[in-house]
């Protein structure tokens, strides 16, 4: 039988017998996720705060030593289970760049569709759920209606909601169909309206500015050294964004800016969310745009080496029966090879290393989580803070359990 | 102008000369090693270079190869000059009986839990990290279970008992 106390590690130097020790997590209603601190607090103000992780931790990087690569992309949906697409996205992509497969104009556009969708979606939960931790439940249920509508557009494209497993090497499984394409349509048509509306509601908000500015804030010098991507490292005045520093899926042919914000605080990293969800929306207009000019039948690279041929074809055609086996065996030829690949996921640097070393599975698959790396700084950013600054600076963080205990 | 491969390359030899070895572009991404004991001073030297600028850590994991003698374990750093937009690899290989290596937490705030996390899943000992325990597994574990000995479940075997599993018995 484990001590109760041999799990509570109070920090150097604590002077714990003068202040309370409180447990926030794992499971706390305002936490989002499985998250423990354990607070030293003196009064309602924090004197230091230890994180401990790991306790939705799966293995997946082990699991994936043993998988062929077409059955590693639904260990991706489980990283960052609000925004999966781009993962599923990030990991076919760094497959690629190790197999050489260069992808048609169509499908980059339409993954450029579907990861906005999707950076949109996981924005949206995290600029709401903000509100709520500020006492703003109205914001909230107002844009779930179209995060919704966003899981009913994956639900056309692949069949499922949250872990969406979407596309295959080379490409998609199946083509958009037009109801997919008139949902997007909807979606462009009608959500603007309303993250003006939802804008309206926080953003000039006196309580809602009260409570955030100057709320964990971070300065850029410290933001790098933690290891700060995405919208939290832009808050705080920093531009490097993936997409723009090494363009993949073709988004060098788009035309968007990065908002930053200044003092890198929860104020600004909301209002960089925000202000990323408009350009998020100009990139899907434009990629419908650029859509019409494109052959309507492309939604894979001709690599029938990796990509699953048509049921009809395995059935009739010789060449097709071969790759159909080779492939759902986990047989089909991987070069051996050394490969670094990143996406901008919806909170930062999402980056898949991977050695292979010719056999059917990877040698060595590492994900590069952001929020597991910027979660470093929580404790520096809730010190002095009150209880009620940490609940709302760790969602302006936009942390991921899943991901950040791959 | 902006930096490229071949003038870190030139940089780094003029610097280091053959403690850094093995220089090679996978996918167009610099990649070398550096002999264990020069890892820090490697970095710190990228770091403090007005010219390289290497001062974002991307990334630190480790891989086992189990049948390279004395070097079974390579800990691999990936930088990022964020102002010419230009990333590198670096490579430290440690042999598994005595995995020391030096930790970069002077240089880099960030590398405090990936440390951990490489400790934690491949035993590498980051000498002088302010708090080298486990992070993402239990506490009690006692081995490190990235490594290659330790292999998943044979997905073929058929002395498992599937009934437990709703599934059936024998098939």
């Amino acid at each position: 039988m484990l001590d109760q106390k041999q799990h509570i590690k109070l920090p150097e130097g604590s002077i714990e017998k003068d202040t309370q020790t409180l447990n926030l997590g794992p499971t706390h209603p305002a936490t989002h996720g499985v998250f423990q601190n354990i607070l030293e607090i003196d009064g309602e103000r924090i004197v230091s705060a230890v994180s401990t992780v790991g306790y939705i931790h799966r293995a997946f990087e082990k699991i994936a030593e043993r998988r062929p690569y077409y059955q590693i992309t639904p260990l991706t949906d489980r990283l960052n289970y609000c925004s999966a697409p781009i993962n599923n996205m990030g990991w076919l992509l760094t497959v690629e760049k190790l197999l050489g497969i260069e992808t048609p104009k169509r499908v980059d556009y339409l993954r450029v569709i579907i990861m906005e969708l999707a950076r949109i979606a996981d924005h949206l939960i995290c600029s709401s759920v903000m509100g709520v931790d500020t006492g703003a439940l109205t914001g909230f249920v107002y844009v779930m209606t179209y995060r919704e509508l966003i899981y009913e557009i994956y639900e056309e494209i692949c069949g499922s909601r949250l872990t969406t497993n979407i596309g295959r090497i080379g490409g998609f499984e199946r083509n958009f169909t037009p109801a997919a394409f008139a949902k997007i349509e909807r979606f462009l048509n009608e959500y603007p309206a309303v993250l003006k509306e939802f804008e309206t509601l926080l953003t000039r908000n006196r309580i809602f500015m009260e409570r955030t500015q100057g709320v964990g804030a971070i300065s850029a010098e410290r933001a790098l050294s933690y290891g700060f991507t995405g919208p939290n490292l832009r808050a705080a005045g920093v531009d490097y964004d993936v997409r723009v520093a090494n363009p993949y899926s073709s988004y060098q042919d788009f035309d968007f800016s990065i908002p930053v914000g200044t003092t890198g605080d929860s104020y600004d990293r909301f209002q960089v969310r925000n202000a990323e969800m408009w350009e998020s929306i100009s990139i899907i207009r434009q990629a419908m745009d650029k859509l019409k000019s494109l052959p309507a039948d492309v939604y894979h690279a001709d690599v029938p080496a990796y990509y699953l041929p048509e049921k009809q074809d395995v059935y009739t055609k010789m060449e097709a029966l071969i790759y159909h086996f080779k492939i759902v065996m986990g047989e089909a030829d991987i070069l051996p090879g050394e490969v670094y690949n990143a996406v901008e996921g919806a909170n930062g640097e999402l980056g898949f290393y991977l050695i292979s070393d010719g056999g059917r599975s990877p040698y060595r698959l590492h994900f590069r989580r952001p929020c597991f790396i910027y979660y470093q700084a929580y404790a520096e950013l809730v010190q002095g803070s009150m209880l009620s600054d940490a609940i709302v600076c760790m969602s302006s963080l936009n942390l991921i359990a899943g991901e950040l205990d791959a | 102008m902006s930096l490229t491969n071949e003038r870190i390359q030139q940089r780094l030899t003029e610097k280091f000369g053959d403690v850094l070895t093995g220089f090679e572009e996978p996918f167009g991404l610099l990649t070398l090693t550096a002999q264990k004991d020069y890892n820090l001073k490697v970095m710190q030297f990228l770091f403090d270079d007005e010219e390289l600028r290497f001062r974002f850590l991307t990334d630190i994991t480790a891989v086992h190869y189990p049948e390279r003698k004395n070097e079974e374990l390579a800990v691999v750093y990936h930088l990022h000059n964020l102002q010419d937009n230009i990333r590198l690899r670096l490579k430290v290989f440690a042999p598994v009986a005595k995995p020391d290596v030096f930790t970069a937490t002077k240089l880099y705030e960030s590398a405090n839990w990936m440390e951990r996390e490489t400790y934690d899943f491949f035993g590498i000992n980051f000498v002088g990290h302010p708090n080298l325990i486990r992070v993402l597994n239990v506490d009690e574990m006692t081995y490190f279970p990235m490594r290659k000995e330790f292999p998943l479940e044979d997905s073929m075997r058929i002395d498992k008992d599937d009934e437990m599993f709703g599934r059936g018995g024998n098939l």
